[in-house]
């Protein structure tokens, strides 16, 4: 196991792509942040927070469960649903952020795709990531990445975070096989 | 979990999981969002021996909402009726592919026999068997209970639940009686002995003969309709009396808790069991039972359809 990313880094990391997300939209006004459980809801809302701190106005912050929308349920036991909060403001034409911990297969963000199409029409779908690990199944990318961390298939990244396991730290694992 | 067939089979842990899943898809019923992918290309028959509106509906409506392809079945119409056994009507269902059967039948076990033949390799619903259990009702019920009444916390531990009438015909009162009080819900039978079954001592509740007594002291007023059609004997003298003893009027709802609740799983016989003041007050949350009744049948369907037919290792 090797710590790729401290609570530090996390903290640096979040800061920048915080900064990367209001120069892209000129600033707050027109960005909705939505999280996909269950830790990208807590990055989203660590976001939420810098991002208030620095422009003074609250940025309207949900999460989004992806699960019923998943193209893999078939070949796992069936999953807990996890809550999808939209902010009341909705999400039509706005500029969408959607936050994850980890980008790999972009399986999820597809998913993501397909059940923001269900709530509505956003004027734009952007993507942030904690990590992004490589090995993309689907033609995906993210717009603001915490960490490019090139890793083999047989490895796992671990993202810990201070809301559910305690402390915050990125780990990469060989998988025992 | 394969199948659905009595609430004994659910843990408790089950049970809640399938009411949390149920919250969670009531928000999309909710929302704009009417229909999900989930189920897409999956296949459940409706197979439905026996009378039925909001149950066959509701399953109907909630398949299609997670995008399953809805076979609807019922006995009159079909081969049944020309004395087609179900073991026949299985395999038939089988040779067309059927992923799930919902089925309602008027013997008890009808469900559980259907599970455990070799006819079909699908899931199966019991969406009510004779006389047995309809725990897709029980679990529609907790689910309407917790969400008026429940503190907080997932169970219903702390409320007591009163279900009135005819007990003895009833599934709904016997599924309501062991989901309810495995979570947590003190429950009691009132009922003239007549409409009580044999062996109801050992039933996980009290049983009280005096409705009176009962009324002021629970949560929740569970009325069961009286079951005309699987009545061969004479239970009680007329309705006149069987409405004075354990009908719940206007007059008797007035002595219930402030924020009780009234509740029948339908369909109602207006002035026998329930007057229709009761029916159409604002105690009354039997409309709100069909609404959740959806939400809690697309729980089952996801816990029992969505996942892979293989139980891999949780990941």
């Amino acid at each position: 196991m090797s710590v790729a990313l401290s609570a530090q880094d996390i903290t640096r990391a979040l800061t920048r792509i915080s900064h990367e997300i209001l120069e892209k939209n000129q600033g707050s006004t027109n960005i909705v942040l939505l999280g996909i459980p269950t830790r990208g809801a807590h990055i989203a809302t660590r976001i939420s927070s810098i991002i208030t701190s620095i422009e003074g106005a609250e940025v309207p912050t949900g999460t989004l469960d992806i699960t019923l929308f998943r193209d893999d349920l078939r070949m796992r036991p069936p999953r807990a649903i996890m809550p999808t909060k939209i902010p009341t403001s909705g999400i039509e034409g706005k500029d969408v952020i959607l936050v994850d911990d980890v980008l790999f297969s972009g399986r999820t963000i597809r998913a993501a795709l397909d059940a923001l199409g269900e709530i509505g029409r956003p004027r734009t779908v952007q993507l942030a990531a904690l990590v992004d690990r490589g090995h993309r199944e689907l033609p995906i990318k993210a717009d603001f990445i915490g960490k490019n961390l090139p890793t083999s298939k047989n490895q796992s990244v671990k993202v810990l975070l201070s809301e559910i396991d305690g402390r915050d730290e990125v780990t990469i694992e060989e998988e025992a096989e | 979990m394969k199948h659905l067939l009595s609430i004994s089979d659910l843990s408790k842990p089950e049970a809640i999981s399938i009411l949390d899943t149920a919250t969670e898809l009531a928000r999309v019923s909710d929302g704009a969002v009417k229909k999900l992918p989930t189920l897409r290309g999956r296949t459940i028959v409706n197979l439905f021996a026996e009378d039925s509106t909001r149950t066959r509906i509701s399953f109907e409506a909630a398949a299609k909402r997670l995008s399953a392809d809805v076979i609807n079945f019922s006995a009159k119409g079909s081969s049944v009726s020309k004395g087609e056994s179900l073991k026949d009507t299985a395999m038939t269902l089988q040779a067309m592919g059927a992923d799930a059967v919902v089925i309602r039948h008027p013997a008890s076990g009808a469900a559980q026999r259907l599970a455990d033949s070799e006819w079909m390799s699908g899931s199966v619903v019991n969406a009510g068997d004779g006389t047995h259990e309809h725990p897709s009702q029980a679990l529609l019920d907790a689910f309407t209970i917790r969400k008026h009444l429940g503190m907080g916390g997932s169970d219903l531990s702390g409320l007591n639940v009163a279900i009135v009438g005819d007990i003895l015909h009833s599934r709904v009162a016997r599924s309501n009686v062991l989901l309810l009080s495995m979570l947590g819900a003190k429950v009691t039978l009132v009922a003239p002995p007549t409409l009580l079954p044999v062996g109801i001592q050992n039933w996980p509740a009290t049983v009280s003969y005096d409705f009176d007594a009962v009324i002021p002291h629970v949560d929740v007023v569970m009325m069961l309709r009286v079951q005309q059609e699987r009545m061969s004997d004479l239970f009680f003298p007329n309705a006149r009396e069987y409405s004075r003893y354990f009908g719940l009027n206007g007059e008797r709802m007035a002595n219930m808790k402030s924020g009780a609740i009234v509740m029948h799983p339908g369909p109602m016989n207006r002035g026998l069991e329930i007057s229709a003041e009761v029916a159409d007050s604002a105690r009354s949350v039997i409309t709100e039972q069909v609404t959740n009744g959806v939400s809690v049948r697309m729980a089952i369907l996801y816990v029992l359809l969505a996942g892979g037919a293989l139980e891999v290792g949780s990941n």
